[in-house]
Formats: C-alpha cells, sequence, structure tokens
C-alpha cells in the first residue's frame, strides 16, 4: 500500500478516535471504569506519532507495528484485545488483501486472535459484536464498503440489549442491559474511518 | 537467592503495587525477589505492558515467577506481557487467581521455604478457597 494511503489511514483512525474520546468515556462509566475514552486516544495518537514509521512499512508489517503500539501504550485491556486484532490481521496478510474475501479472510484471523485473548466470542457485549457482522457482511455483501458500514452499525446497536459476560461490565450484571458497549462504539468507530478512506471521502 | 520463586505484583494503582510489595518484605523478609508495577504508561490508573515485562525480567529466575494481579485489564495486559516473553521464559510465569494483598504475602511465604511454583501458586489460590 502506498505509504500516504497508509497514513490517512491511521490520521482518519486517530482522528475519529479523539472526536468521540467523550461518548467513549461516557459509554465506559455506565458499564465499565470510565477510561475506554483515554485509553483508546492515547493509543491510537501513539500511532499517530509512529506514522511515518509505519507508513513505510509494507502492509502487514504496519498492521503488526500499529498494533504493537497499541499493546505497549494504551494501558487497558483494550491494548491487547485492539492490538491483537490488527497484529494477527497483518500477520495474515503481508500485502494489501486483493479483494473482499482477502479482507473478510483477513478480518477472520484478527477475529480469532481477539476471542483468544478476550476469552469471549459473540454476544457477550464486546468488540465482537460489531467485529464479526462486519466480516460476514464483507465476505457477503455486493458492496462491501456499504455492507460494513451498515453492519458495524447494526451491531453496536445490537449490543445495547445484550447483558455483559466478559469484562468489566460482567460485574454489572442485567445492570449492563441498556447501554451500548464501548469497545463496540470504538470498533463501529474504526470500521467508519477505514470505510471513509477507501471511498476517498478524506 | 535464586533459589526461591518470585513475586510479581501488578496492580491499577502504583500506590497498590507498591504497598503490596512492601507488605510482604515487612512479613516475609527479602530472600524472595519481589517486583511490582501499576499505572497506565500515562501515569494514570491502568496498567502497562511495557512496565510488566520490565517486573518479570527484573525477578526472574529458574524457579519461575507468580504473578498477583488485580482486575481486568491487569490480566489481559499481564497474558500480553507474558506471551511476549522469550519462549524458555513464558512457561515460567504464572498468574494466581487470588487476591492481590493476601495472595501475594501467601506466595511469598510458600516461595521462602523454597517450594515450587505450581506449589507457590496452589497456596495463593487456597485463599479463596
Amino acid at each position: 500500500m502506498a505509504p500516504d494511503r497508509l497514513q490517512r489511514l491511521i490520521d482518519a483512525a486517530s482522528a475519529n478516535i479523539a472526536a468521540h474520546e467523550e461518548e467513549l468515556t461516557t459509554l465506559d462509566r455506565a458499564i465499565g471504569d470510565g477510561d475506554h475514552g483515554a485509553n483508546m486516544r492515547r493509543g491510537f495518537a501513539a500511532i499517530e506519532a509512529a506514522g511515518a514509521e509505519i507508513s513505510s512499512l509494507e502492509f502487514g508489517a504496519a498492521l503488526q507495528k500499529a498494533g504493537m503500539t497499541l499493546v505497549m501504550s494504551v494501558g487497558g485491556a483494550s491494548g491487547p484485545l485492539f492490538g491483537s486484532l490488527l497484529m494477527a490481521m497483518g500477520k495474515s496478510a503481508p500485502a494489501v488483501p486483493a479483494n473482499a474475501a482477502a479482507v473478510a479472510a483477513m478480518l477472520t484471523e484478527g477475529i480469532e486472535s481477539v476471542k483468544k485473548r478476550g476469552k469471549g466470542d459473540v454476544g457477550a457485549k464486546t468488540m465482537l459484536d460489531v467485529l464479526v457482522p462486519v466480516r460476514d457482511a464483507i465476505a457477503s455483501g455486493d458492496d462491501p464498503i456499504a455492507a460494513a458500514r451498515a453492519a458495524a452499525d447494526a451491531g453496536l446497536a445490537a449490543t445495547r440489549d445484550m447483558k455483559a459476560t466478559k469484562g468489566r461490565a460482567s460485574f454489572l450484571g442485567e445492570r449492563s442491559i441498556g447501554h451500548l458497549d464501548p469497545g463496540a462504539r470504538s470498533s463501529a468507530l474504526l470500521v467508519h474511518a477505514i470505510c471513509d478512506v477507501l471511498e476517498e471521502r478524506k | 537467592m535464586n533459589d526461591c520463586v518470585s513475586i510479581v505484583i501488578v496492580s491499577h494503582s502504583p500506590e497498590v503495587a507498591r504497598g503490596a510489595a512492601d507488605m510482604v518484605r515487612e512479613m516475609v523478609g527479602t530472600e524472595v525477589r519481589v517486583a511490582h508495577c501499576g499505572g497506565n504508561p500515562a501515569g494514570g490508573l491502568g496498567t502497562d505492558v511495557g512496565a510488566i515485562l520490565r517486573a518479570i525480567e527484573s525477578v526472574y529466575g529458574p524457579k519461575g515467577v507468580a504473578m498477583l494481579i488485580d482486575l481486568g485489564g491487569a490480566e489481559t495486559n499481564s497474558e500480553m506481557a507474558i506471551e511476549m516473553l522469550p519462549e524458555e521464559m513464558r512457561k515460567n510465569v504464572v498468574i494466581c487467581n487470588a487476591p492481590i494483598v493476601e495472595g501475594a504475602v501467601m506466595a511469598a511465604t510458600e516461595a521462602a521455604g523454597g517450594a515450587s511454583l505450581q506449589a507457590v501458586r496452589a497456596t495463593a489460590e487456597e485463599f479463596l478457597s
């Protein structure tokens, strides 16, 4: 991938997280410990700070470097979770995936890594409730970008009525119902940021 | 000194981590090596994978390392740090499912007697039962 395209992906992801930091914090305060906004902003700021180095790498190596940067800078569970997602995706796809099926296959590797790291699966009110439907939509849709956006929004909305069984939110049990999951929200923000760049809207 | 399992304490709070380590030294003595870390990479509440790695490496010995950690992200970040260790060290580092302060004191007491990593972990985890 051209360095400027990677840099635009980094900038778009970082900007969308930063623009929604307060929202992520508010969501996390309701069912977690309120640090998700600041943690994600710090992680993506660190990626942005390393942007020149990351965007000079091959696609897969760049994803792995970005993932490791999140692991080392976030300070909460979302560091290893989002970090493992990117590292596994990068490991599985050394070069830019050639088509939607290859993107879905790359995302599958990332999803499996998140499941292992978080010892969870779909339906537990987590980032997986966005990532898995997005992967499925990319694999099956005629218009993968539009399908990914719609699946991210629907997946996020579905977390509202779920009962959390993973992470801090699981301490709340039934009381976690009625709130969107912050990790699902940040996953959706990243999906939209990537789609924006792919559509050249930025 | 290398004859004892070492202890690593990881808390969201630097003060809790330091306080738990102080209690171990006070109650068990200094023959068991204890490292502690707390706080996110920016200095706020949270945990830091790099700091956890350095803590493990600072006290690592042939008998291994028992870790006592607090909530949520401390566990995920500690598991991540363990996976980032060289392969030959990885299997000698375990996370104890025990309360951080009580578990650390129990684990260190057992370790001081020269017990194996498995025995140290079991003693720390007994506190729950």
